[in-house]
């Protein structure tokens, strides 16, 4: 039996490799570097997208923006990279592999907290709350270093329990009933509906606390029509609505 | 066999075999920063993170002796119903990936885990994000190299000695301590450096289980990962090669006794 699942997953990856050039011969493809937290946003998008222009196929790869901005600077075939932050972006716009970036969304921080919040917690200083475990992103990912920033603008000081690595894992921890707390994005908190709440986070509205999402053309895009094409529509009135569906902020 | 008597073939495959297995050690070893070494070591968080995972090792291994050794007794000499499921269970880290263990061992052993649940409103005990959680997590991935080396030992014995020792009216317990103890105290070693060494090298479970805490939970391979994700090549290149050294160190001291011939 073992035997012949092997036999058959070799000949699925075979089939695999040796028809994807022909399928994409029959449709104009643009394929789109997309940061991790537009995973859903994006995927809507693109289905939309596709809808609209049965002609042209969206391939996004989801990864890291830094991970991305590093493949997009090697010369990957990618036609489209949307970025995280914009730290990312000017990496690849410096060594001059895009051109032309446009903010297309902007996200906040906000606490997740677990459903019911059941630790009545209303603002960042209710972090430092006694008995009170709340995580954050590693220093590493960028909501690491927008929590502990906004951490330091509202004076908290609070430990959290464990640097996670990346905010999903907050999520599932906060949603799991691991850790009373979690600061991540706005649109976070929206994909865990139901199973958390998000509070609110306000310092004076300080623009330092959003994530800037922005979008270029890379250098290498073959099919400029196309891209350009799905890079408008990002931008168009649709694509905000369908943005800001998923928690996201016009630029 | 000697080497004249080997076909040539063989000879060949085994070197491919033992080039793939190789290659990448190599490729850690040649492009670590031989001049930064000693400052990458010094670094206060390597450091601590270097103490921490001599201290959550240890403790795994200690663990895995207290616990491992009885069930591999078990397994061994007693003949129950069950007995294949039992070993299964206790053997099954050895395939999972480490990951599902920590997710699995959140949903017993978190705070709001089958078990946690209880630790956490009688005892006030709460394991996720401390040092005790992450030798936990470490013990659990760590154990069944200890229990089945354990459990070989103790079968392989030679009950005679035992019956012998029973025949001159030793009770249980004394025939354990002075006899098989010390009969499969070598093997018993070997399993325990075994676990201790798979222990050091946790990653998966850890993280997930225990999560990233500095000073408390973030041991070397977690800090090998984030300084990877951070772009700080250097120190997590100067990482690796400190587990590379001891697990090869490791394997290279047990290695005839983990086949059991020279």
């Amino acid at each position: 039996m073992t035997r012949g699942f092997l036999v058959l997953s070799a000949a699925g990856l075979m089939a695999a490799s040796c028809c994807a050039p022909e399928a994409r011969s029959e449709a104009r493809t643009v394929k789109v570097a997309v940061a991790a937290s537009l995973t859903e946003a994006f995927t809507a998008l693109a289905k939309e997208y596709e809808t609209e222009h049965p002609g042209v196929r969206i391939r996004p790869t989801f990864a890291a923006s830094s991970a991305l901005a590093q493949q997009v600077n090697d010369a990957a075939p990618l036609d489209v990279f949307a970025s995280a932050d914009e730290e990312s972006m000017s990496k690849v716009t410096v060594a001059g592999n895009a051109l032309d970036p446009k903010v297309f969304a902007r996200n906040r921080l906000a606490i997740l907290v677990g459903k019911g919040n059941p630790k009545a917690i209303t603002s960042l200083a209710d972090l430092a709350g006694p008995g009170v475990v709340f995580l954050l992103c590693a220093p590493e990912a960028p909501c690491g270093r927008f929590g502990a920033a906004a951490l330091e603008k509202a004076k908290v000081k609070a430990r959290p329990a464990s640097l996670e690595e990346n905010v999903k894992g907050v999520v599932s921890k906060v949603a799991l009933g691991e850790a009373d707390a979690g600061i991540v994005y706005a649109t976070d908190v929206k994909a865990a509906a139901g199973r958390a709440e998000g509070v609110d986070i306000d310092i004076d509205g300080d623009p330092a606390l959003t994530a800037v999402y922005p979008i270029a053309l890379t250098r290498q895009a073959d099919d400029v029509e196309a891209a350009s094409g799905w890079v408008d529509f990002v931008l168009s009135e649709r694509g905000q609505q369908t943005l800001s569906r998923f928690g996201f902020l016009p630029p | 066999m000697s080497r004249r008597g080997a076909p040539l073939a063989a000879l060949a495959f085994g070197a491919l075999g033992v080039s793939f297995m190789a290659l990448p050690l190599a490729g850690l070893v040649w492009r670590t920063p031989w001049s930064a070494v000693l400052d990458e070591l010094r670094d206060p968080v390597v450091t601590t993170a270097l103490r921490l995972s001599l201290v959550c090792s240890l403790g795994a291994a200690l663990v895995a002796v207290m616990l491992g050794v009885p069930l591999a007794w078990v397994l061994a000499r007693v003949d129950f119903p069950g007995r294949r499921l039992v070993r299964a269970v206790a053997l099954v880290p050895l395939v999972l990936p480490p990951v599902v263990g920590g997710v699995a061992l959140l949903l017993a052993f978190g705070r709001r885990g089958l078990v946690g649940q209880w630790l956490d409103q009688w005892l006030g005990v709460r394991l996720p994000y401390t040092t005790p959680g992450a030798i936990l997590a470490e013990a659990f991935v760590a154990m069944p190299f200890l229990v089945i080396t354990a459990e070989a030992a103790f079968r392989n014995l030679d009950r005679r000695y035992e019956d012998a020792a029973r025949t001159l009216g030793a009770g249980g317990f004394t025939v354990f301590r002075r006899v098989t103890l010390p009969l499969t105290l070598p093997s018993l070693v070997v399993g325990a450096v075994l676990a201790w060494a798979r222990a050091l090298g946790e990653f998966g479970a850890t993280i997930t289980f225990a999560g990233n805490t500095p000073n408390r939970t973030t041991t070397i391979p977690l800090e090998v990962y984030l300084q990877l994700e951070a772009g700080r090549l250097d120190g997590a290149i100067v990482l690796s090669l400190v587990l590379l050294v001891v697990s090869v160190g490791v394997l290279v001291g047990l290695r005839d006794r983990w086949l059991g011939q020279q």
